[in-house]
């Protein structure tokens, strides 16, 4: 079943009531709007109050009808003022009184139609089918098909705009996040509610919060993940802005979210356990809170032979590979101290902040340097050395200033 | 009468079912201890180079080849992520989070990462904050540690210098230095070759002790 709608001046405001109804949207008209009812039954009941329905949710006074083929319910709309429910079978009766010119025959064929007197579908649904095809040619077959509420065609829907962003003036600068986040609360929750209409998830928020005097502050939350929970984004965003918090009172505020097509997961009984992405993300913004941005990641080592370097990347599921294994022999483990301990080097004894010993076994020392074409370049000679308590610290010597520094430990 | 009112209700104690083992990878340690259980908090103590890291890559180097992740709340930073990947452990399975020193960081860290679930094994660090630091922490926080990580497929390993999970522990392992192993002659060509680690059970009280054989990688 199809409803047509139609309101002189109020294309706009149709095509947004009807993509409220189906996805199955044609633009018929400027002013007229065709849609794919199948399915709604079940939601609002007869198709009686399908068409009041959708009549309510125009919000202006708007021709709805409904036929079993688009071409019926275009004319009907078109043709008569309120709710018309077009009979199935009975098409070429319920149009029967319409004006020819209706249909929009080209001229030259409105003008032959006015010459035989044909004013009206009934008299155009009469004519003998073969008469018009050697008279009027293919639009005169097509013609009479619509005057006699005939034809099957697909509807032609269009695409919605892809603009997942909601803007809203507030009635008085906000200072506090408190209310602030009532507000993105409920754009969060349209949004989302438009990304589950088109089976969409977000990427990526931008918010963009307009200050008082002060112009914009505006924030990117990527996610790793597409996501579509507005409880996880207001907390992602809560998070956020407690970090990185306005510097003057907001007073107009635009989200807007990056679709994406929604994560697709198999499940299995032998899938090993993985954190559940959308808490992860929650989970590490709360930790980043904490103890920082810049300390929350995943290692990844560094093509260099520049001792301890590595790289913060992002964490987890974002570079899975395979796993390599490795050998099980227990490997010495490296603690390293981040900045080196300054330590003094004199007479076998080693002294540092919190470590002091005689070094009783050593081994070194091993040279080192590199990016001497850089501005970080590094040199230096390491020892791995035993204390008199047992204890293995690796050292080193600075080759340029001399100065001595514990590494780290081995543990 | 009470006696047949409580022959109606169940009153009966429900034992907790023995927990599951995440093994480390280490055929003594395993051999000893059966690996660190799940769902329970596992104390790893000792001094320096006593062997608390070795044991602690290996158990990563073991969950992240189960294609599990692992967490490490580092306390103090110390972490060294090529010794950790020379032991083995799959890097792009860790999340480290770094507490720059600060012990309440590491336990608000750990607490909401237990929450989030979904890690084979959460370590938490806290290796080189000194043990007068250490042991301020509240009797209630590794309560609500062990309460968090109970009846979760999450080991939560805490290595310390001195036990502080206590009562909250289900293992404990001291570790403590053994020999070292050097090559060459003293003051010319030696090479630290390697460490030997003798760590023994301290909780459950059941005499059970491992000695493992680390390998210096340079």
């Amino acid at each position: 079943m199809f409803a047509c709608l139609h309101a002189p001046g109020e294309g706009a405001r149709l095509l947004a009531c009807a993509q409220g109804f189906s996805p199955q949207v044609e633009q018929t008209g400027a002013d007229t709007v065709t849609l794919d009812i199948d399915g709604l039954g079940h939601l609002f009941g007869s198709v009686h109050d399908i068409a009041h329905a959708i009549a309510r949710q125009a919000g202006v006074p708007v021709n709805v009808a409904v036929a079993s083929n688009p071409g019926a319910a275009f004319h009907a709309a078109r043709g008569f003022a309120g709710i018309s429910i077009v009979p199935q079978g009975d098409e070429a009766k319920f149009l029967a009184s319409l004006p020819v010119g209706l249909l929009a025959p080209s001229e030259e064929i409105a003008q032959t139609l006015g010459r035989w007197g044909i004013r009206t579908f009934r008299d155009l649904a009469a004519l003998p089918d073969l008469g018009v095809a050697a008279r009027l040619g293919e639009e005169g077959v097509r013609l009479q098909m619509l005057a006699r509420g005939e034809g099957d065609r697909p509807l032609d829907p269009v695409e919605a705009p892809a603009r997942f962003e909601e803007e809203i003036e507030l009635e008085y600068p906000v200072e506090l996040v408190e209310p602030l986040l009532f507000v993105l609360g409920r754009l969060l929750g349209d949004i989302c509610g438009r990304l589950e209409e088109r089976a969409l998830a977000a990427i990526g928020l931008r918010l963009r919060l307009q200050l008082e005097n002060a112009g914009d502050h505006e924030r990117a939350i990527r996610l790793p993940v597409p996501m579509r929970s507005p409880r996880v984004f207001l907390k992602l965003i809560e998070l956020d802005l407690e970090k990185h918090s306005p510097a003057a009172p907001v007073i107009n505020v635009l989200i807007a979210a990056e679709p994406a097509r929604p994560r697709t997961a198999q499940n299995g009984l032998f899938i090993p356990l993985a954190p559940e992405p959308e808490k992860l993300e929650l989970t590490l913004a709360r930790i980043a809170a904490v103890v920082g941005e810049e300390n929350v990641g995943s290692p990844e080592l560094v093509d260099t032979h520049r001792p301890g370097a590595f790289r913060m990347s992002a964490p987890l599921l974002s570079r899975l590979g395979n796993i390599a294994f490795h050998s099980r022999a227990v490997a010495l483990a490296f603690r390293a101290f981040r900045p080196p301990l300054a330590a003094k080097v004199q007479a076998g004894l080693l002294s540092a902040p919190g470590i002091h010993g005689k070094i009783v076994q050593q081994a070194g020392p091993w040279r080192t340097s590199g990016d001497w074409w850089t501005t970080g370049a590094w040199a230096r000679d390491e020892w791995d050395i035993e204390l008199s308590d047992g204890a293995l610290y690796r050292v080193w010597c600075d080759a340029q200033t001399g100065r001595w520094f514990i590494e780290g430990s081995y543990d | 009468m009470a006696t047949a009112f409580l022959q109606t209700i169940d009153l009966k104690l429900h034992e907790r079912p023995a927990p599951e083992f995440l093994p480390s990878g280490i055929m003594g340690f395993d051999a000893a201890f059966g690996g660190i259980p799940r769902g329970c908090v596992t104390d790893i103590f000792g001094q320096v180079s006593s062997g608390r890291t070795s044991l602690m890559h290996s158990l990563m180097a073991e969950a992240t080849a189960r294609e599990e992740f692992c967490a490490l709340v580092d306390a103090s930073g110390a972490f060294d992520p090529a010794s950790a990947a020379a032991a083995g452990a799959a890097l792009e399975r860790l999340l480290w989070i770094r507490c720059a020193g600060n012990a309440e960081h590491a336990l608000k860290a750990t607490d909401l990462l237990l929450q989030a679930g979904g890690f084979g094994l959460v370590v938490m660090d806290l290796g080189d904050i000194a043990p007068q630091t250490a042991r301020r922490i509240s009797l209630a926080s590794w309560y609500r540690l062990r309460r968090s990580v109970e009846n979760t497929p999450t080991a939560l390993v805490v290595t310390e210098r001195t036990p502080l999970a206590r009562a909250c522990a289900a293992l404990a392992v001291e570790c403590a230095r053994g020999s070292v192993r050097w090559s060459g002659a003293p003051g010319c060509s030696q090479l630290l070759r390697g460490v030997a680690f003798a760590m023994e059970r301290r909780k459950p009280l059941r005499p059970s002790s491992a000695t493992i054989e680390a390998r210096a990688l340079r």
